[in-house]
């Protein structure tokens, strides 16, 4: 349960390996979370440690086998109870050279960007509807806020899933339950190893107390950094012959 | 009907669905179709946190409970768990009785006395609420109806058992009687915290009522100065030629505005508050009535929402005798931060009841509110949880709005006692209220 002064004591993270995940997870503890899931591909094949929880239990979870999830999010609830916070933090950037080469491996990882958020996120959604509170914390990107040509694969699965978390978030209005967009521009990590850093980038920890800040006021929209907001509102009404010049 | 719910303190509201039954028959049909998510019993919602709260789930209003009765010879009273003790005082008072046991506000339902085994002024020299029971009616899980008297260990899981073991529909206990409707107070002011212990520990086992009101934002030399405010019932003769000795009309005489910005209570206003409060409060004797001795918040309706939208916390904590190290480390540390609590009381505690989560215990009670975004306040507050357990002490759970389910376990050590009575009387988890979630009880 949240408690008086917004601290929470579970939280489900799947994609239980994902570095801004386990930044926001690490952030949690800090501040008193005491039970933690993560759910990933082959848990038993190791997680990193998260120091200072009571309890880290870990979960098999396969963001591309929907038929699953149901069942994770059960095993999460008998494991901890009511969950407080739920990130779903799995994600595969890959490149758009290789997606236009080998459209199978395109459609795979929108199954993961995006199918994979639908069915996690409405199998959560329910649970935390019944609960009659916790919140939902969608990791978004920029890249879905005007899709680019240098990355369209992944950017419009981006898009499609910050259109079904606003739509989740307003089915949930009065429910008790919320969901977090979280907007990041370019993180520096191993999403993003090999690429030089585009302007505003951040880093997993940044991003981290940008979702703790917004947890705790309770926002619907998180950009990290901040500034991304009003750059956006800029780029979403460039011409589209601008547009389409953007070199990444 | 589905609405969002909280304590006096207006943090963390959840959903439930809400009924108020009128009658221990339509209480025991509500239990047998108990939702998913448990049902949580809710009286007047006096208690600050999450107490009276089961999100998603089934909250069972006990206000429609009012029926109730005087024996005017013994003056025991049989009460409905939903009647208030306002209503019962405006009814006994005239009548020459009064309650046994009343905590700072009148607007507390019978039902919310038995569960939190409520303490007054008095508590130390007439302990709690739970030891003026002769009996309690409770539904429990399977929709029965059980009278339970102190013989029985269901009845002290009960009292102080937050609601957790069932409904309460019934409570009898036995009033006190009095002369008159007024209290015959001593006011002293103390210089400091350690003139302030000792004042208390030497001469409050004279008067039957008392508290003290401590300057949280008073330094150095007069860090801990406060107001005592001590008395008994008024005898007929303390009252002047031709008073009414049993009048009693308590009304609110003041609305708080129904909307208050964040930051109103800040250092700057609460200490003003404070010196003036100390500066009026001049020493010596006068003839009070009940309500203003007892409930002087009352008089200001809905005060609670004069913390802003955030809310507030209320933290109260017992150290047992001997102790005091702690209290005066506490109390020293809420001074340096400058701590923004404009409503700070101490009060002397006796011997407890056998309520197996009752809060008292002999020793030292300190009570503040605090506004919920004061900074760095839930970090002070855990480092406070830990001094409190160590010293043997415990967290008051129907102030509670932000404790760890560990801290509790350390406060309260006959939680696991008590587990095993409500497991046996609850075998399904029926009972389920918000802190029963967060404490994991
Ligand atoms: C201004 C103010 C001053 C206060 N001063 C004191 C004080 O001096 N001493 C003190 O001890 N307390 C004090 N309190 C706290 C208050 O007395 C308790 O929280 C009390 O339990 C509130 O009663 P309620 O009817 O509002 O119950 P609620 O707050 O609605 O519920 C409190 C608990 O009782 C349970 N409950 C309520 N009705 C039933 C029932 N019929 N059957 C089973 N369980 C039930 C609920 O589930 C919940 O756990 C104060 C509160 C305020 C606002
Ligand atoms: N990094 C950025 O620049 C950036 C910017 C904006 C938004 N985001 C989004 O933020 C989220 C977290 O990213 P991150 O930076 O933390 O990346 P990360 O460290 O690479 O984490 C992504 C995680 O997703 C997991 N994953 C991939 N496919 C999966 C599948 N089929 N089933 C289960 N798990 C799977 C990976 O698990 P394995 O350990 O098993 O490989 C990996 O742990 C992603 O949604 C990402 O799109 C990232």
């Amino acid at each position: 349960m949240r408690n008086a002064l917004g601290s929470v004591d579970t939280v489900l993270l799947l994609g239980g390996r994902s570095e801004i995940g386990l930044a926001i997870v690490e952030r949690l503890v800090r501040d008193g979370v005491r039970r933690v899931v993560l759910a990933a591909r082959d848990a038993a094949g190791g997680v990193p440690p998260v120091i200072g929880a009571a309890e880290v239990h870990l979960l098999d979870f396969d963001a591309a086998r929907p038929e699953t999830h149901g069942e994770v999010i059960e095993a999460a609830v008998k494991l901890v109870g009511d969950l407080d916070v739920v990130i779903p933090a799995f994600g595969v950037l890959g490149s758009q050279a290789a997606y236009d080469a080998d459209p199978v491996a395109a459609a795979g990882a929108v199954a993961v960007n995006y199918g994979g958020h639908v069915s996690v996120g409405l199998h959560a959604a329910r649970r935390l509807r019944e609960q009659g509170h916790g919140t939902l914390v969608v990791l978004s990107s920029v890249a879905g806020i005007r899709v680019r040509r240098a990355n369209f694969v992944y950017g419009s699965a981006k898009a499609g899933l910050d259109g079904f978390a606003q739509g989740l978030g307003d089915a949930l209005h009065g429910s008790g339950a919320h969901v977090m967009v979280v907007r990041p521009g370019f993180v520096i990590g191993r999403m993003t190893e090999g690429m030089s850093p585009a302007p505003l980038s951040s880093t997993p920890g940044q991003v981290a107390d940008a979702v703790i800040d917004g947890l705790r006021s309770g926002a619907e929209i998180v950009w990290v950094p901040g500034l991304l907001r009003a750059m956006f509102a800029v780029m979403r009404v460039l011409p589209r012959a601008v547009w389409r010049r953007m070199p990444r | 009907m589905t609405s969002f719910l909280t304590g006096w303190g207006r943090t963390a509201p959840t959903p439930a669905r809400l009924a108020r039954p009128g009658s221990a028959e339509q209480v025991a049909e509500l239990l047998r179709r108990a939702p998913e998510r448990g049902v949580a019993a809710r009286g007047l919602g006096r208690s600050y946190g999450d107490a009276a709260q089961n999100a998603g789930g089934l909250v069972v209003d006990c206000t429609g409970l009012t029926s109730w009765s005087l024996d005017e010879t013994t003056g025991l009273v049989t009460a409905a768990a939903g009647v208030s003790l306002h209503d019962l005082m405006a009814a006994l008072v005239p009548r020459g009785w009064f309650v046994p046991v009343t905590p700072g506000t009148r607007h507390v339902t019978v039902g919310g006395a038995v569960a939190a085994d409520v303490h007054g002024k008095n508590h130390h020299v007439d302990s709690s609420f739970g030891a003026h029971l002769r009996s309690l009616t409770l539904v429990t899980a399977d929709g029965e109806s059980r009278t339970l008297t102190p013989g029985d260990e269901l009845f002290w899981a009960t009292v102080g058992g937050m609601g957790l073991t069932g409904i309460i529909t019934e409570a009898v206990f036995r009033c006190v009687p009095i002369e008159t409707s007024r209290i015959r107070v001593d006011v002293e002011r103390t210089r400091d915290l350690d003139h302030t212990l000792e004042t208390m520990t030497a001469t409050d086992d004279r008067y039957r009522y008392t508290v003290a009101w401590i300057d949280l934002l008073a330094r150095g030399g007069r860090m801990g100065r406060s107001v005592l405010t001590r008395g008994d019932h008024a005898a007929r003769e303390d009252l002047p030629r031709g008073a009414d000795p049993l009048a009693f009309s308590p009304r609110s005489l003041l609305a708080a505005p129904r909307w208050a910005p964040d930051g109103l209570l800040n250092p700057v206003t609460v200490r003003a508050f404070n010196e003036a409060w100390y500066l009026k409060s001049r020493p010596g004797s006068l003839v009070q009535g009940l309500a203003p001795f007892f409930h002087p918040l009352d008089f200001v309706d809905g005060w609670n929402r004069v913390y802003g939208p955030r809310g507030f916390v209320q933290y109260q904590f017992v150290v047992p005798f001997g102790q005091e190290a702690t209290l005066r480390r506490i109390v020293s540390r809420l001074s340096a931060e400058g701590v923004v609590s404009f409503l700070t009381v101490l009060k002397r505690f006796g011997p407890g009841t056998p309520g197996m989560l009752s809060f008292p215990l002999p020793g030292w009670t300190l009570a503040l509110d605090i506004p919920a975004g004061q900074r760095g306040l839930a970090g002070l507050l855990r480092a406070f949880d830990e001094r409190v357990a160590e010293a043997g002490g415990r967290v008051y759970l129907a102030k509670d709005s932000r404790m760890s389910a560990e801290t509790m376990a350390a406060m309260y050590p006959r939680l696991a006692e008590w587990r095993k009575v409500r497991d046996g009387a609850d075998p399904g988890g029926v009972f389920r209220t918000d802190l029963a979630r967060r404490l994991r009880l």
